[in-house]
C-alpha cells in the first residue's frame, strides 16, 4: 500500500509536499513566519477544545454510589479544564518547535525510501560502528543476563532483600521467552497469532494437572520411591508440556491454515478464548475458576530446596535460604529463553527457517517455488507453541498455582505487543521490548512518591494507572516507530553483498 | 413452542445490538482493511456516556418523560462517542495509514486497553446500575402458566435498530458521503485522484460506526440496566463474529450476522448450556472462517499478485 511513486494519492499531503518543494524559497509568501504562529495557535486551541469535549462526559462527571445504592453524579469540570489546558499548551509548544511548519500528519506520511541502497543509507549512517555495536550487543546482553542475580544481590546487599529484583528478572525473562516463541510464528513465518496464550495455558495446565495427579504419584511412589514425583515432576513434565502444546499448535493450526492475515488473527483469538472458557467451565478436570493450587515446587534436579537434611543447602554446605530456589528459577528460565533463541537462530539457517521467511514475504511466490506451505506453516505453529508450552510449565512451577485468570486475551496482546514493538523477527528487539514493557509496567507499581500530598494526595493509587499507561504506550510507540524498536534486519541469505534492509521495504504479517 | 418464541424474541433483541456494533467493524474493515479492535470499547464508552446522560437528566434536571430521556440520551451519546472515535482515528490510526498491516492493529489493541482502563480509572471498577426505565411487557402467548412476553424495551430496541438501519442505508446509497465512502472502499487512490477527500471520508466512517455503536450502547444499558468498564470486550468480539459471519465489508451482512449470532447465543443458552454460550459464539466464528471465509453475503476475496 505504501508505494514509492511520487504522487502517492493515498496521502494527499504527499502530493502537496512535492508541490511545495518545487516553489523556490523566495517566492513563498513573506508572512509565512507569522502564519506558522497563527496556525500553531489555532490548532492548539482546536485540540484543547476537542480534548475538553472528549473528556467531558467521563472525566467531567463521575457516577458514584450513594448511600441508598442508586447512582449520583459528582462533578470534576476543573480536571477537564486542566487536561484541556495541558493539551493546548503541549500542542502549542510542539507546533512551534518540533512540528514547526510541518504538521504531524506530514511527518508521519513519510514516503518510504526508493531502493535498498537508499534504505541502507537511511538505516545506518555509520555502518562500521553499527556493525561493531550489533556484534557486541548479544554477548553483552547475555553476559548481563547471567550476571544479573549476582549484580542484584551485590547492589541490594544480601540474598533476602534482592528477592524483589530477582522476581522481576524472572518475570521479564518469562516474557522474553514468550516473545521469542511468538516471534517464530509472527516474526519469522508472518502468521498473526492472537491466541498464543492458549499454548501457554496448555503448558501450564499440563504441568499442573500431571504434577498434582494422585494416581501418577501413587504409581511412581510404588516403583521409584516415595517423593519421587514431587521432586522430579517439573523435569519430567517440562518436555511433556512442550510436546502437548506443540500438538495443540498443530490441531489449532491445521484448520486455519487457509486463512490469511486478519482472519487468522481473529480465529486464533477465538481459539484462545475458547480454551480459556473451557478451562473455566470444565470444573471436574481443571477445578474451574478456583484454579489448581499446591503444585510441587521446583527441585535442583531431584534435590528439593528445603531446609532439612537432603535439601539443596545441606547438600552443598550452604546456609539455608529460600532465595536459592528463586535464583535457580531465574537460571532455569534464562536457560529456557536461551534455548528458544538458539533454536530460532539455528532454524533460520535451515531450509525450514528460510521457508518461513520466504512465506512471510510472499506466499504465492513460495508456493510457485514448490515449498509446501501447509507443512511450513504447521511447523512454525508447532515450534512456536512448544516454546509457549515450556514457558507455561515454568510459569506453573514458579507461581505454584494456575487459574484461567492468568490466560486472558490481555496476555496474548501483551506478548504480541512485545514482538511487534521489538521489530518483528528481531531477537534483540523483542528482548528490549520485553524489558521495556514488562519492566516499565513493574516500575509503575512503585510510584508511591506520587502519593505525596503536593502531587496527587494519599488517595491516589498509581497501580490503577498501570494498564492505562501501558495501552497509551502501545499506541505511542506504534505511532512513533511503526516498525518497532529494531526496524532493520540482516537477511539470512544474500547474493554477493550483505545489506541491511529497512523495515519499510518488507511486507510481513501477510499471513 | 412457547420457550422457542420467547427465545426468538430475546435473540432478536440481542442480535439487534450486535448488528449495530457489527456495522462499525464492517465499514471500517471495508474502507481501510483494518480490524478496529477498539470498537468494542468505544461501545462500552458510549454506554457510560449514556449512563451519565441519563443520570444528569433524571437526578439533576428531574426529567420524567421516558421518551424524551431516551431521545436526548441517544443524541448525546452519539455525538460524544462520534467525537471520541474521531479523535482515536486521528491520533492512533491515521499516522499509521500506509504502514504495514500489523501496525494499526497493534495500535488498536493498545487503544482498546487504554479505553477500558480509562473508564475504570475515571468511573471506578464497580458495576453501574440504573433504575429500570421501561418495565411494561406485552403478553403475547400463554399456555399452562408459561407466558411469552414481549417487553416494551425489546420493541424499542428492535424499532430503533430498524429505523436507524433505514437511515443508514439511505446515507450509504443516496448521499454524496455514501458515494465517496463506496468509492474509497473500491480504490482509495483512484477516489483521491477524482477529488474525493479520502481522509475526511475515513474519519466520517469512523464517526458513523461509533454513532451506531453508541445507539447499541444506550440500548444495552437500557436492556440490562447495568454497565461495567470490562463490558466492551465480549460484545466487541461477538459483533466482530457477526460481521465476519455476514461477510465482512457487507452492510446487510453485518446486520444479518448480528441477528444470527444473537439467536444462536440465546438458543444455545436455552437448550444446551449457558456456561458454554460464548464458546458456541466463538466456535461459530472459527467454523465460518474456515469453511466460508467470505461469509454469508460477502464477496469472495480475490488473491492478487
Amino acid at each position: 500500500m505504501a508505494s514509492a511513486d511520487p504522487v502517492d494519492a493515498t496521502n494527499p499531503d504527499a502530493v502537496k509536499r512535492t508541490d511545495l518543494a518545487q516553489v523556490p524559497p523566495a517566492r513563498r509568501p513573506a508572512r509565512r513566519e507569522k502564519s506558522v504562529v497563527e496556525r500553531a495557535v489555532s490548532e492548539a486551541l482546536a485540540s484543547g477544545l476537542l480534548t475538553f469535549f472528549v473528556l467531558l462526559p467521563l472525566v467531567g462527571f463521575h457516577a458514584t454510589e450513594s448511600g441508598t445504592g442508586s447512582l449520583v453524579l459528582d462533578y470534576r469540570f476543573g480536571l477537564v479544564a486542566v487536561f484541556a489546558l495541558m493539551v493546548t499548551a503541549g500542542r502549542l509548544v510542539l507546533n512551534l518547535t518540533v512540528w514547526r511548519g510541518d504538521g504531524p500528519r506530514r511527518s508521519a506520511a513519510r514516503v518510504p525510501p526508493k531502493s535498498v541502497a537508499e534504505a541502507e543509507a537511511v538505516a545506518s549512517p555509520w555502518p562500521r560502528l553499527g556493525a561493531v555495536a550489533s556484534a557486541l550487543v548479544k554477548p553483552v546482553f547475555f553476559g548481563l543476563a547471567i550476571a544479573y542475580p549476582l549484580i542484584a544481590v551485590t547492589l541490594v546487599g544480601g540474598l533476602g532483600p534482592s528477592r524483589y529484583w530477582i522476581d522481576i528478572g524472572i518475570y521479564i525473562l518469562t516474557y522474553v521467552m514468550l516473545g521469542w516463541g511468538l516471534n517464530i510464528v509472527v516474526g519469522l513465518a508472518g502468521l498473526l497469532d492472537l491466541g498464543y496464550v492458549a499454548f501457554y495455558a496448555v503448558g501450564a495446565y499440563t504441568f499442573a494437572l500431571l504434577s498434582t495427579s494422585v494416581p501418577i504419584n501413587d504409581f511412581l511412589a510404588g516403583h521409584l520411591g516415595e517423593g519421587f514425583w514431587t521432586a522430579w515432576s517439573f523435569w519430567v513434565c517440562l518436555p511433556v508440556s512442550g510436546i502437548l502444546a506443540a500438538f495443540w499448535g498443530v490441531i489449532l493450526g491445521f484448520p486455519v491454515l487457509r486463512l490469511r492475515g486478519d482472519y487468522l488473527a481473529i480465529v486464533t483469538l477465538a481459539f484462545g478464548e475458547i480454551i480459556r472458557l473451557v478451562l473455566i467451565n470444565w470444573v471436574s478436570l481443571t477445578n474451574g475458576g478456583a484454579g489448581i493450587a499446591s503444585i510441587p515446587a521446583i527441585s535442583f534436579f531431584g534435590i528439593p530446596f528445603s531446609s532439612g537434611e537432603g535439601g539443596f543447602a545441606h547438600m552443598f554446605g550452604l546456609p539455608f535460604d529460600s532465595m536459592h530456589r528463586m535464583i535457580f528459577l531465574y537460571f532455569v528460565i534464562l536457560g529456557l529463553a536461551a534455548l528458544t533463541a538458539l533454536v530460532t537462530v539455528r532454524l533460520r539457517k535451515m531450509p525450514v527457517g528460510r521457508a518461513w521467511e520466504a512465506l512471510r514475504e510472499d506466499e504465492i511466490a513460495c508456493r510457485s517455488l514448490g515449498i509446501n506451505t501447509t507443512l511450513t506453516k504447521l511447523t512454525a505453529f508447532a515450534i512456536g507453541a512448544m516454546f509457549g508450552g515450556f514457558a507455561g510449565a515454568f510459569f506453573a512451577v514458579r507461581i505454584r498455582f494456575v487459574s484461567p485468570e492468568s490466560f486472558t486475551f490481555m496476555e496474548s496482546a501483551v506478548i504480541l505487543a512485545i514482538v511487534v514493538l521489538g521489530g518483528m523477527g528481531s531477537q534483540m528487539g523483542v528482548a528490549a521490548a520485553a524489558i521495556l514493557l514488562i519492566g516499565g509496567m513493574e516500575m509503575l507499581r512503585n510510584l508511591s512518591f506520587l502519593k505525596n500530598e503536593w502531587l496527587f494526595g494519599p488517595n491516589f493509587d498509581p497501580t490503577l494507572y498501570r494498564m492505562l499507561i501501558f495501552g497509551f504506550a502501545m499506541v505511542a510507540v506504534m505511532v512513533w516507530r511503526p516498525r518497532g524498536l529494531v526496524a532493520n534486519r540482516m537477511p539470512t541469505i544474500f547474493l554477493k553483498q550483505r545489506k541491511s534492509v529497512s523495515g519499510s521495504l518488507v511486507k510481513e504479517g501477510h499471513g | 413452542m412457547e420457550v422457542f418464541v420467547q427465545q426468538l424474541i430475546n435473540g432478536l433483541t440481542l442480535g439487534s445490538i450486535y448488528g449495530l456494533i457489527a456495522i462499525g467493524y464492517t465499514m471500517v474493515f471495508g474502507i481501510i482493511g483494518m480490524v478496529n479492535f477498539s470498537h468494542g470499547d468505544v461501545f462500552m464508552v458510549s454506554a457510560f456516556t449514556g449512563l451519565i446522560c441519563i443520570l444528569m437528566l433524571t437526578t439533576v434536571l428531574g426529567m420524567s418523560s421516558i421518551f424524551l430521556i431516551l431521545v436526548i440520551t441517544l443524541v448525546v451519546a452519539m455525538i460524544f462517542t462520534g467525537l471520541v472515535s474521531w479523535t482515536i482515528e486521528r491520533v492512533a490510526y491515521r499516522p499509521l495509514r500506509g504502514s504495514f498491516r500489523l501496525a494499526p492493529m497493534i495500535s488498536a489493541i493498545g487503544m482498546s486497553i487504554f479505553l477500558s482502563n480509562f473508564v475504570q480509572v475515571t468511573q471506578g471498577p464497580r458495576n453501574k446500575p440504573i433504575p429500570p426505565m421501561v418495565t411494561d411487557v406485552f403478553v403475547i402467548m400463554e399456555r399452562d402458566g408459561y407466558q411469552v412476553t414481549l417487553a416494551y424495551k425489546q420493541v424499542i430496541i428492535m424499532a430503533v435498530t430498524a429505523g436507524l438501519l433505514l437511515v443508514f442505508w439511505w446515507l450509504v446509497q443516496k448521499t454524496p458521503l455514501g458515494r465517496a465512502q463506496r468509492a474509497c472502499e473500491q480504490d482509495r487512490k483512484m477516489a483521491a485522484l477524482l477529488g474525493v477527500n479520502v481522509d475526511r471520508t475515513i474519519s466520517l466512517t469512523f464517526v458513523i460506526g461509533a454513532a451506531l455503536a453508541a445507539v447499541a450502547g444506550v440500548m444495552f444499558l437500557m436492556y440490562y440496566g447495568v454497565v461495567n468498564f470490562a463490558d466492551g470486550f465480549v460484545p466487541g468480539v461477538k459483533a466482530f463474529t457477526a460481521a465476519v459471519l455476514g461477510g465482512i465489508g457487507s452492510l446487510p451482512g453485518a446486520v444479518l450476522g448480528g441477528l444470527l449470532i444473537g439467536l444462536i447465543e440465546t438458543f444455545w443458552s436455552a437448550y444446551f448450556s449457558i456456561e458454554y454460550k460464548d464458546v458456541a459464539a466463538f466456535s461459530i466464528l472459527v467454523v465460518v472462517l474456515i469453511f466460508m471465509p467470505q461469509g454469508l453475503l460477502g464477496r469472495p476475496e480475490v488473491e492478487k499478485v
